[in-house]
């Protein structure tokens, strides 16, 4: 694993040059130490200015939550006067963000969960089973890859609608299910291939049916591949806007919690409880905030696994 | 593998591809049938062969959306990976060297975090946020400050030809630290001694990225390209939250998406709707065949 020794510096692997004519050596000939601190000193500057854009918009909306609407309009920057617990009471309760809220629980553990069982399960037997159509099932899963949501947006609804599903938790969840089943096919089958076989055939030998290999043999050695897909697959349900904007449309009480944080935000400037609006933006973020921070090596490796593939 | 196999087989893929061809392939399936329809989700369809397509060469708001998709192709992808390279490339290699190992600048670890969590909020919960920041009076996050100073607020989505640059904004903002974090991971396997070689040949940083960085991570920044413009293309979320009126005003921030949304849910105009899709669909893998044929070259073996 230690590159010093393996590889000897190979300038040949350096790409060919592309005819730009001052070269490598104009430059080159400046003072190096200057130019690495003002290289340095300019990175952090820009480095430091992006992190104040991402976080300011965030921690504006957290201190907004506890002002009240004057407040919020008089003096936008500054502390608020109080800690104003209300506006989350009222956020939760009467702008029903925690129905929301426990509605996304719901259908996202569920589907994730679903995902999960039948994706593995899909995965593992075109990954280690020779059997005639085996390569045409593969294809039909990751072909799914290739297509935009918005093309089945249609006949989605009256599929949905015709198995009388529509505003219901099961069609939602059952929808997600089927619309990550491509991605995580695609990246589970590709992680099995790499598992040892040894293993496999002993339990076979010493009588170890298919179905109990697998869920007690194969399932416990491809962990870490199960936790990346089911990571990716949980910010990606949890995110869902479209599917449930036009499956659960007629059923307020099932909304998920994009839906409805949406919603508030266009009834917001009616009622002109703005500071309720900001309450429910902080409910919706501060628990991403929570999980990301405990959870962050194995959420930027979930979500990047797709890619790095 | 002996004793069972097929009942096996079929017994755990059965309820994967039931569920799949249910919800997926079937109604993939049936869009390019109902597009070649009129239907209005009330009496049976009536076949008018290409009548649907050729109403969308007349349509106004389908080439409107089809000309931002081609703003959003090329703005998004570039900012997006050229902010990304950039903090990516400080990050990693930006720092001094000690015993021959390049290092990232002070507190690498502590930026990466921070860029990257836009990442795990999702779209439509951001589009409300940055409704907030862009509010046109003194509640907003920027015009407040604007007019403190006694400034003019700027009307970030209220003005035609700045609310889409807004809205690009927003996606820059949430996409940037995931490319960080990418790119990051592509630097890293880059070989310390390739570095090394050329600092002894007296290259510069400058040098060293795009002589050095940039070629070896040409496989990364194809994938960086084909996954911005798969976002490009859908946008939906942003466009139905932040946006004024759903893609306005006046159409100056619609995208295929939200003209296929409003044509099947709100006038109920499947088959048209329906049309509306497929075009999406062949402008999405026109795109993704366009990107790998373009930017397909030797990479560069280390």
């Amino acid at each position: 694993m230690n590159p010093q020794s393996t590889l000897p510096p190979t300038p040949a692997a350096l790409p060919p040059k592309t005819g730009d004519p001052s070269g490598p050596a104009g430059p080159g000939r400046k003072e190096p130490r200057s130019e690495v601190r003002l290289f340095a000193g300019l990175g952090h500057v820009a480095l430091a200015v992006w992190a104040v854009i991402v976080i300011v918009p965030i921690l504006w909306t957290f201190l907004a939550a506890f002002k009240n609407t004057s407040e919020i309009f008089s003096s936008p920057w500054t502390l608020p006067a109080e800690l104003r617990w209300e506006n989350f009471g009222r956020a939760w309760t009467k702008a029903n963000v925690g129905r929301y809220f426990l509605n996304s629980v719901i259908v996202v553990s569920c589907s994730t969960f679903l995902t999960m069982l039948l994706g593995s399960m899909a995965a593992y037997v075109l990954a280690r089973y020779k059997f005639w159509g085996n390569r045409a099932v593969y294809y039909l899963f990751v072909s799914g890859l290739a297509f935009p949501v918005f093309l089945a947006l249609v006949p989605l609804f009256f599929v949905v609608k015709n198995l009388g599903m529509l505003d219901t938790y099961q069609g939602v969840i059952l929808v997600y299910a089927a619309y990550s089943l491509p991605f995580t096919v695609f990246f589970l089958a590709a992680f099995f291939k790499t598992l040892p076989s040894s293993v496999a055939e002993a339990g076979m030998i010493d009588g170890c049916g298919h179905t109990r290999l697998f869920f007690q043999v194969m399932m416990p050695m491809a962990k870490p591949g199960l936790i990346s897909v089911a990571i990716f697959n949980i910010i990606g349900q949890w995110a869902q806007y479209q599917l449930p904007l036009v499956l659960l449309s007629n059923a307020k009480d099932k909304w998920v919690l994009t839906q409805g944080i949406a919603d508030i935000s266009v009834n917001a400037g009616y009622e002109a409880d703005w500071s309720g609006l900001f309450a429910a933006l902080t409910i919706a973020i501060l628990p991403m905030i929570i999980v990301y921070a405990v959870f962050q090596r194995q959420i930027q490796a979930g979500l990047t696994s797709g890619a790095v593939k | 593998m002996r004793h069972g196999k097929y009942p096996f087989v079929i017994g755990f893929l059965f309820a994967p591809i039931a569920l799949y061809v249910t919800f997926v392939i079937w109604p993939y399936a049936q869009a390019f049938q109902i597009s070649m329809t009129n239907w209005r989700g009330l009496s049976a369809p009536q076949w008018v062969g290409f009548d649907n397509y050729r109403r969308l060469l007349d349509d106004g708001a389908f080439w409107k959306a089809v000309q931002h998709h081609g703003v959003l192709l090329l703005a998004l992808p570039l900012i997006t990976v050229a902010i990304a390279l950039f903090f990516a490339f400080l990050l990693n290699v930006g720092g001094k060297s000690s015993g021959g190992q390049r290092q990232g600048v002070w507190g690498a670890k502590f930026y990466r975090v921070v860029f990257f969590f836009p990442q795990v909020l999702a779209v439509a919960i951001i589009a409300v946020l940055f409704q907030m920041v862009y509010r046109p009076n003194e509640s907003g996050l920027i015009n407040g400050v604007l007019m403190k100073f006694g400034l003019e607020p700027i009307l970030f989505l209220v003005k035609p030809n700045l609310a889409l640059w807004s809205i690009i904004a927003v996606l820059v903002w949430q996409a940037v630290g995931f490319y960080v974090v990418l790119f990051s991971a592509g630097m890293a396997s880059i070989p310390g001694e390739i570095y090394e070689a050329a600092e002894m040949d007296g290259a510069t940083r400058v040098t060293l990225f795009f002589r050095v960085t940039l070629p070896l991570l040409w496989d990364t920044l194809q994938v960086a390209w084909v996954y911005l413009g798969i976002a490009a293309f859908d946008a939906f979320a942003i466009v139905a939250v932040l946006s004024v009126d759903g893609g306005g005003p006046d159409g100056a921030t619609t995208v295929l998406a939200m003209e296929i949304y409003r044509n099947a849910f709100v006038y109920s105009k499947y088959g048209y709707a329906s049309a509306m899709g497929v075009a999406l669909f062949f402008l999405t893998l026109t795109f993704a065949a366009l990107t790998l044929r373009l930017t397909k070259r030797e990479s560069v073996e280390y």
